[in-house]
């Protein structure tokens, strides 16, 4: 089948969506920019393929009645599996890689001792990893270099003293290898994968596995068929860096309009407030652009400095929304200066402020300064669509809800679960505009 | 360097004879002790020169040097020398780049010494900062200063008051002051011969800034058309070297327009040309070329630009007039883009896009301009309601390389050229 996608190279994350010709959302993917924005690219379209195989899967399942009310369990239990396997394959590559990292090259008459440490560690990692994707299992991340990150560094203590030899070797080869482990695409296993996942979910489910047949058939049969990369779009920061033309390139600008007209038909206005950026668009009818402002020259108050906050406060970027909900008091922060923060936060708590009133204090403050942008580019008009990270921030969002509602009245506010993807949504959408309504073919990749 | 180096980059015949004309003026400043000569500094805008050539004056012309130190990547330092020197961050580069020059001991732009100043002549036009500017360098060398007070257009149009009220100056304060400094009488004839000169330079500057209006237009009118204003908006106005410089530069535009071809950029003709805008307000000096790439290799092209007539505005009809020579030096600092109030730019502009049938407006801002800044949003807002093309808003600096993002511009310059073709395509269909 054709497909259509829209990739979004943004600094801190990579994201692809895919669509059908009737320009339903297949899937969505999502990985860590990296350093290497090829790599970043080719992983979040192969993870949106791979959602968007899921996607498929539950409509061949649901079409054939196989599974019945079990039908959700099984799809879930599936992608745990799945995702289980593709994190072993590449922990299985990341031991080889660590293993030549630690040659007597680089250790001399240690390495022998460091290749055996790495073995204990990678033997327990494995041991570890199908509890890190049970049922109810809980993630900080799903980015291998998180996980696999974080469970090395916890086993390699313990492996590194028992074995007494110093912790810094390990972390120096895990530092080495990571690099090279998450900048390789494993794009020929997803079958493989599937298809082993589908074994592990009919032993979990003993149920199902006495459908086999029934189920194994249409999941074959979505298996087959081609998911044909119809035309690729691509938008963000790495844009330049995508391998292919100027043709397959749109601002991330033109993208976020569209995006938030496909998602809210009604969108007037559009705030993204992102890692670096804040843009406010203004887009017609159709979700074109007609008009855009961005901060310049400094990003003072954008979503990074949420992250500078949190870092200062010893907190979890996700923590803070929810602690300044408690505030009963917002305190009044003037300065959206990312690196003047962390001076106010400290004098505000050396003034005895409580910690909630001036968090609440500062998620206001960077909203005052993406009202001033909306004010550029041509105000606040319904509908008001709210995209970026900083979405996701309901302490962020009700800021902004109260100074809309006393600058520009009622409006009705959109703010989309999957708003992270609305630059790559549009991205998609324009794809299939290309062909679809332009007739244009994809040229032949370099 | 020598010239076969310089070769590298593409230029027009008439861009080699201003670098001469440039060149040819450093010198004369650096020599202007030797040879006996008085030496007046003054701003741009609306400038006097064939007055100060009446009293042959070797003429310096401070926003010029910080330019030309900017485009020579040698103002960073400068600025930084003058913050040092107490300079806070948000005052005007252009004078923290002077101020910086003066530190170091006035090496000018070619590397030769500019002598002190005799005379700072202030035209006051529109930058309230050009008095301050002044009264650091007064304060620095205890130079005598002239001030010629010139109304702003507050109601958008220069009354018969206000054109006396200069020339009474002109006659009163300026004129004897230039004498007594210069110790020349003044001879009104020779100034009526600079003002004939004058005219010729600008009946050709106004046909080679208005071939914009062919497709492809031969010129950019932004970028290229910075160099065109260097001889007439400098100390060369009123030159017969100006004038043939006007001479040489319409004739090889006309040629262009014959030839069917675009403008000369730094790497060549430039390709097919997809956009034509109207910027406002002054380019960024210390990565003019970087910036101005990010143009041509989008095939957009400048057609009509503000800031080329921020010395003066010759397109609506103005000429000098050697027959009523006070009278039209007066009404040139009044007429000049920077006193102009809002509503006339937003008109110039709306005119603009519409004569030479512009896709739409691109304000630069620049970060450490006031006179420049204030208004522009006012400005994009109505010319967009006004013309119904899309406008967009940037933001640099003039001379100091802290204030150009590169990545920054050029997304939003790309993010611009793309919303205009969505927008054409979408009146297609």
């Amino acid at each position: 089948m054709r497909c259509f996608v829209g990739i979004d190279l943004g600094s801190t994350t990579t994201k692809a969506v895919v669509i059908d010709e009737d320009r339903r959302v297949l899937g969505r993917g999502i990985t860590n920019s990296r350093s290497n924005y090829d790599t970043a690219a080719a992983v979040a379209k192969q993870e949106a393929l791979v959602n968007g195989r899921f996607c498929l899967f539950r409509e061949a399942l649901a079409g054939s009645g196989a599974l019945g009310g079990a039908l959700d369990a099984f799809l879930a239990e599936l992608e745990r599996a799945f995702r289980l396997e593709q994190y072993l394959e590449q922990l299985a590559d990341l031991e080889q890689t660590c293993l030549r990292n630690a040659d007597a090259g680089r250790f001399g008459e240690r390495a022998r001792a460091v290749a055996e440490a790495l073995g204990a560690v990678f033997a327990r990692l494995r041991e570890g990893a199908p509890a890190l994707f049970a049922a109810g299992a809980r993630r900080k991340s799903d980015f291998f270099r998180d996980i696999a990150g974080s469970q090395y560094l916890a086993v390699g203590e313990t492996v590194a003293r028992e074995a007494g030899i110093a912790y810094d070797s390990l972390l120096n080869v895990f530092d080495r290898s990571i690099i090279e482990v998450e900048n390789r695409v494993y794009e020929g296993s997803i079958r493989g994968h599937l298809l082993a996942a589908l074994e592990r979910t009919f032993a979990a489910l003993p149920g199902t596995a006495l459908q086999r047949a029934a189920v194994e058939a249409p999941i074959r049969g979505v298996l087959d068929a081609e998911l044909e990369e119809t035309y690729v779009v691509g938008t963000g920061y790495g844009r330049a860096r995508l391998p292919f033309s100027k043709e397959h390139i749109r601002s991330e600008i033109l993208c976020h309009g569209l995006g938030a007209h496909v998602m809210y038909p009604d969108t007037a206005t559009v705030l993204d407030i992102g890692g670096q950026d804040t843009k406010a668009i203004q887009v017609d009818r159709a979700g074109i652009v007609e008009s855009f402002q961005m901060n310049d020259r400094c990003a003072a108050g954008c979503g990074r400095y949420l992250g500078y906050i949190a870092d200062e406060m010893n907190m979890g970027l996700h923590e803070l929304g929810p602690l300044a909900m408690q505030s009963t008091r917002t305190v009044r922060i003037n300065s959206t200066c990312t690196v003047f923060a962390g001076a106010e936060l400290r004098d505000r708590l050396a003034l005895g402020e409580r910690r909630e009133d001036i968090i609440a204090g500062l998620h206001r403050a960077i909203v005052l300064r993406a009202m001033s942008i909306l004010a550029r580019s041509g105000g606040v008009r319904d509908q008001f669509t709210f995209t970026g990270g900083v979405a996701k921030n309901e302490a962020a969002v009700k800021a902004l809800r109260d100074l809309v509602a006393e600058n520009y009245g009622t409006v009705t506010l959109n703010i989309d679960p999957d708003s992270i993807y609305t630059g790559a949504l549009g991205g998609a959408t324009f794809a299939w505009r290309a062909v679809v309504e332009e007739g244009r073919t994809a040229e032949a990749r370099p | 360097m020598s010239p076969v180096a310089e070769r590298q980059v593409v230029k027009e015949n008439a861009m080699w004879l201003q670098k001469e004309l440039i060149n040819r003026n450093y010198r004369e400043l650096a020599t202007a002790r030797e040879t006996g000569r008085k030496v007046s500094a003054t701003f741009v805008p609306g400038n006097l020169n064939e007055l100060l050539m009446c009293f042959d004056f070797a003429r310096s012309l401070p926003e010029t040097n910080a330019l030309q130190n900017g485009l020579r990547k040698k103002s960073g330092k400068l600025i930084m020398d003058a913050e040092r020197d107490g300079q806070s961050e948000d005052v005007c580069t252009y004078v923290k780049a002077d101020l910086g020059m003066m530190l170091g001991g006035e090496v000018g732009p070619t590397g030769e010494a500019l002598p002190r100043p005799d005379v700072l002549l202030l035209s006051y036009t529109g930058c309230f900062t050009f008095m301050k500017w002044f009264e650091l360098i007064r304060h620095r060398y205890g130079c005598e200063t002239v001030m010629l007070h010139v109304p702003y257009q507050g109601e958008g149009k220069v009354s018969p008051g206000m054109r006396d009220y200069v020339v009474k100056q002109l006659r009163e304060t300026v004129i004897p002051a230039l004498e007594r400094i210069s110790g020349k009488r003044f001879d009104i004839d020779r100034l009526r011969e600079y003002m004939r000169e004058s005219q010729k330079a600008e009946d050709d500057l106004v046909a080679v800034l208005q071939s914009a209006k062919h497709r492809p237009s031969p010129i950019d009118g932004y970028f290229g058309a910075v160099y065109y204003i260097g001889p007439i908006f400098t100390a060369f106005r009123g030159l017969p070297e100006a004038s043939e410089y006007y001479r040489v530069l319409r004739a090889e535009v006309d040629e262009r327009i014959r030839e069917g071809k675009g403008p000369v950029t730094p790497d060549g003709d430039m390709g097919e040309e997809k956009y034509r805008l109207v910027v406002e307000g002054p380019p960024n000096w210390t990565s003019f070329r970087d910036f101005w790439k990010m143009f041509y290799d989008e095939g957009a092209v400048v057609v009509a630009s503000t800031y080329s007539k921020v010395g003066g505005v010759y397109d609506f009809g103005f000429r000098h007039d050697a027959d009523h020579p006070l009278e039209s030096l007066a009404e040139y600092c009044l007429g000049c883009y920077t006193n102009l109030n809002l509503p006339s730019r937003i008109d110039m502009i709306c005119r603009y896009i519409d004569e030479y049938q512009a896709d739409g407006l691109l304000i630069n801002s620049i970060k450490s301009c006031n006179s420049f800044s204030a208004g522009q949003l006012l400005i994009l807002r109505e010319v967009e309601q006004r013309t119904g093309r899309p406008a967009a808003f940037i933001e640099t600096d003039l001379v100091d390389p802290r204030y150009f993002s590169a990545a920054n511009v050029k997304n939003r310059l790309e993010s611009y050229f793309q919303m205009v073709r969505q927008k054409r395509s979408a009146q297609v269909h």
